[in-house]
């Protein structure tokens, strides 16, 4: 019987294989086919790639930034293009695989040769298509907060650096307003983001003068359901006082752990959770009751109160509607999807100042750069591909919305390679 | 630490002594006092801990280990009784538990949006059947369109079914989008504080109470009801049954619609304290595989048992190490068990073991 299920599961894993090859030929042949008919009408218009998971784990993510690329698109063409040209989006779907984001970012390069790709959202994801990127001296726009430790000329980073969001929280945390905790839970999920943040964060703690035992680091497996144990650890370390955790827990695992920990009587007020993986478009979809009160570290809320964001907020709920897109006018905006949005027009802004779509010249003109994005006026660095911004802690309310608590005085300049963890 | 390497040496020791009885006596499947014998020690040990332990921990990781078992019971239970019954891997199983979550979610959403009822506790109490009935029914339509003519050829179902799953998955992505969230029924919320280092959440105490009510009812099924004795007949032998004039076509349906509904009520269960999502199925459908056949292809005692087993033991070698080098090292004694018993805990025995 046993080794009837084992030759099963081979066979079945060569018929997959073969079955996988066969789809994908036909769908190459399929699409080449496509394209060969519409390349001749292209003559007036400029292509961008849009890499974004639309099926698979990672889409609950990852479609609202393509919904934000498709937004920051109509609106950019509605006003006449970037250097007369309208822009001609090309949507692909790497269904949360990484080996087909390599493949899709190949497809996007050479055969569409689009001025500049839009996407990724998992490092991993970003990792795989890098090699891609770089052979062929193409453009990403990443939209993500990131770990750092990686800083491509063929990469735009918006998304926050280390720096741009760990640091100013845990600051945050250890001050008087913040509350001075002095004891630090480092709850993650088992992969490059929660460690490398991680990492960082305790040499930073540590640099500041928290004993090494008032830290403790833990990681689960992804998909993790069942936090009873790690939420009692929790507690333990809690009757210490001044102890709070902070969370790079990430996609589902995040309910069970916030149900539990409220369960198991632990409060914001005796032990708030700082998260780095938990934003509106996420908080949709939760049970926000076992939430309030606790904390996020982000560059951009939907709640920030200033003219560009209130339009920026209103368009992106009527675009949804208008499209018909699933959640319409429920729909809401957070940090990279802010970051998505603006990252169109960062590239139109430079095409525009360069006069070109190339990628040399768009990446030169990129530097130094303003922008009046919905999260304020926000800079280029002038050295590397990356966003200098506001660094802001927000509160969760019982609506799935932030209120931000604390500010950083002025933009905080990315720095991605983070000086603590450089080995000695 | 030093616990789990006690634990550890224990098994492995009763193990080396079950081997050399077994080979001494000629017998493959050795001695029946050993599980007993281990199962009773680890009471005793757990009992010492909990008497000597001020703070409640024990009692603490006890509990959840317990918890986390009978979720696995729940969940994996459908799947004994359908896998010993007719030796379908059933890889959409997983998904009856999605379709019994999501029924809860439309059941919620009734309740608040056409209804109007304020209290949000009779939401649950009405999901809790419907579940059942909803992924009994989307188990029975599988089964009378595809299983049914696939059941000599466990390669073929075990594609279709895998596909089903995609299907499915994807079917709800669509459907219901990603705005699903089951508030937790106000009787439900918070705990019982025994200690205050001890608090058992009542949410995770009715599904140990569901766990045992449902393991009472199938076992009442199994046992005391014509279709329960069918349903064993089949399992054991079903040209023999046919022969008898049991209509083995009617009893796989049947036990299709309990395996499947019996998931649905799991996922009606794990909307108190997970995520409603279109692949929640996936989490779980792994370790009800683990669970099938560590217990014993079909064995109700079986699933009980390993159920029990894999949630304790995950829950305390948790406790000492971290949850990633935890789930490592359960499915490291997993492997070691499996050398051992190939065909369970409880393996068949007799004649019936013959195939």
């Amino acid at each position: 019987m046993y080794k009837q299920i084992f030759f099963a599961f081979k066979s079945t894993l060569f018929l997959l294989a073969g079955a996988a090859l066969l789809f994908t030929t036909a769908c190459n042949s399929a699409a080449s086919k496509g394209e060969n008919s519409s390349d001749s009408a292209a003559a007036n218009t400029v292509r961008i790639g849009v890499l974004h998971s639309l099926s698979g784990t990672m889409a609950i993510s990852e479609v609202s930034l393509k919904d934000a690329v498709q937004m920051a698109v109509d609106e950019i063409n509605a006003s006449g293009g970037v250097l007369g040209k309208k822009i001609e989006p090309v949507i692909v779907d790497p269904a949360s695989d990484w080996d087909l984001f390599a493949e899709k970012s190949k497809e996007l390069l050479i055969d569409k040769k689009v001025a500049a790709v839009f996407g990724c959202w998992t490092s991993v994801s970003r990792k795989s298509v890098l090699p891609v990127f770089e052979e062929n001296n193409g453009l990403l726009f990443y939209p993500v907060q990131y770990e750092g430790e990686e800083s491509s000329k063929n990469v735009v980073y918006s998304g926050a650096t280390p720096n741009q969001q760990l640091i100013p929280a845990a600051d945050y945390l250890m001050s008087a307003e913040g509350g001075g905790y002095k004891r630090f839970y480092l709850l993650g999920t088992d992969y490059v983001f929660p460690r490398t943040a991680n990492k960082i964060l305790k040499a930073y703690l540590l640099s500041k003068g928290i004993p090494k035992e008032n830290i403790v680091e833990e990681y689960t497996p992804f998909h993790h359901q069942d936090y009873q144990t790690i939420v009692s650890k929790i507690k333990k370390f809690a009757v210490g006082g001044k102890a709070c955790v902070l969370s790079t827990i990430n996609g589902d695992s995040n309910i069970p752990f916030y149900k539990e920990f409220a369960n198991q009587g632990l409060t914001a007020a005796t032990c708030p959770i700082m998260a780095f993986s938990v934003a509106e478009d996420e908080l949709r979809a939760m049970d926000t009751e076992f939430l309030v009160g606790h904390l996020a570290a982000w560059n951009y809320y939907q709640s920030i109160d200033i003219p560009e964001n209130k339009k920026f907020v209103a368009a992106f709920k009527s675009f949804c509607e208008k499209k018909n897109l699933p959640g319409g006018a429920k729909r809401v905006t957070d940090d990279p999807i802010c970051w998505a949005y603006t990252d169109v027009y960062l590239w139109a802004k430079a095409a525009e100042k360069a006069g070109s779509f190339d990628v040399d010249k768009v990446r030169a003109a990129l530097h130094s750069l303003t922008f009046d994005s919905p999260a304020g006026n926000v800079k280029m660095d002038e050295k590397v591909n990356h966003l200098a911004k506001p660094v802001l802690i927000g509160e969760i309310k019982p609506d799935g919305q932030f209120s931000v608590i604390w500010k950083t005085q002025g933009l905080i300049d990315p720095q991605p390679f983070f000086s603590l963890t450089a080995k000695k | 630490m030093l616990i789990s390497a006690a634990l550890l040496l224990i098994v492995a020791l009763m193990e080396l002594l079950l081997k050399i009885n077994g080979i001494k006596s000629g017998k493959q499947a050795g001695a029946r006092w050993v599980w007993p014998v281990l199962l009773a020690g680890m009471v005793l040990f757990f009992a010492i801990r909990i008497a000597t332990d001020s703070s409640g921990t024990y009692i603490q990781n006890l509990f959840s280990g317990i918890s986390l078992g009978s979720i696995l019971i729940l969940v994996s239970l459908g799947l004994a009784i359908v896998y010993g019954l007719a030796g379908v891997i059933n890889m959409a199983h997983g998904e009856f538990l999605m379709i019994g979550a999501y029924t809860t979610y439309s059941v919620q959403l009734l309740f608040t949006n056409v209804l109007h009822v304020h209290s949000n506790n009779w939401f649950f109490i009405a999901a809790l059947p419907l579940s059942f009935v909803t992924a009994g029914l989307a188990g029975l339509l599988l089964e009378r369109l595809i299983i049914r003519h696939l059941y000599a050829r466990p390669l073929e179902s075990l594609l279709a079914t895998w596909g089903v799953s995609l299907i499915l998955i994807q079917t709800a992505r669509s459907l219901f989008g990603d705005l699903t969230a089951v508030k937790l029924p106000e009787m439900l919320a918070g705990g019982w504080q025994v200690t205050p280092g001890l608090v058992l959440p009542y949410s995770r105490l009715f599904i140990i109470g569901l766990t045992v009510v449902v393991l009472l009812a199938v076992h009442y099924t199994l046992t005391a009801t014509r279709l329960g004795m069918q349903i064993r007949a089949v399992t054991q032998n079903r040209s023999m049954s046919a022969c008898l004039g049991i209509n083995t076509r009617r009893v796989d349906a049947v036990t299709f619609f309990i395996g499947s509904g019996l998931a649905g009520l799991a996922g009606c269960a794990m909307t108190l304290i997970g995520n409603v999502v279109p692949d929640m199925g996936q989490t779980y459908i792994v370790d009800a595989f683990l669970t099938v056949v560590i217990g014993g292809v079909g064995k109700l005692l079986g699933a009980i048992t390993a159920g029990l087993g894999i949630g304790i033991f995950s829950k305390v070698l948790e406790a000492f190490f971290e949850a990633v080098y935890g789930k490592v090292l359960i499915l490291l004694l997993i492997m070691i068990f499996m050398q051992f018993r190939p065909r369970g805990i409880f393996p068949d025995k007799g004649r019936a073991a013959a195939d």
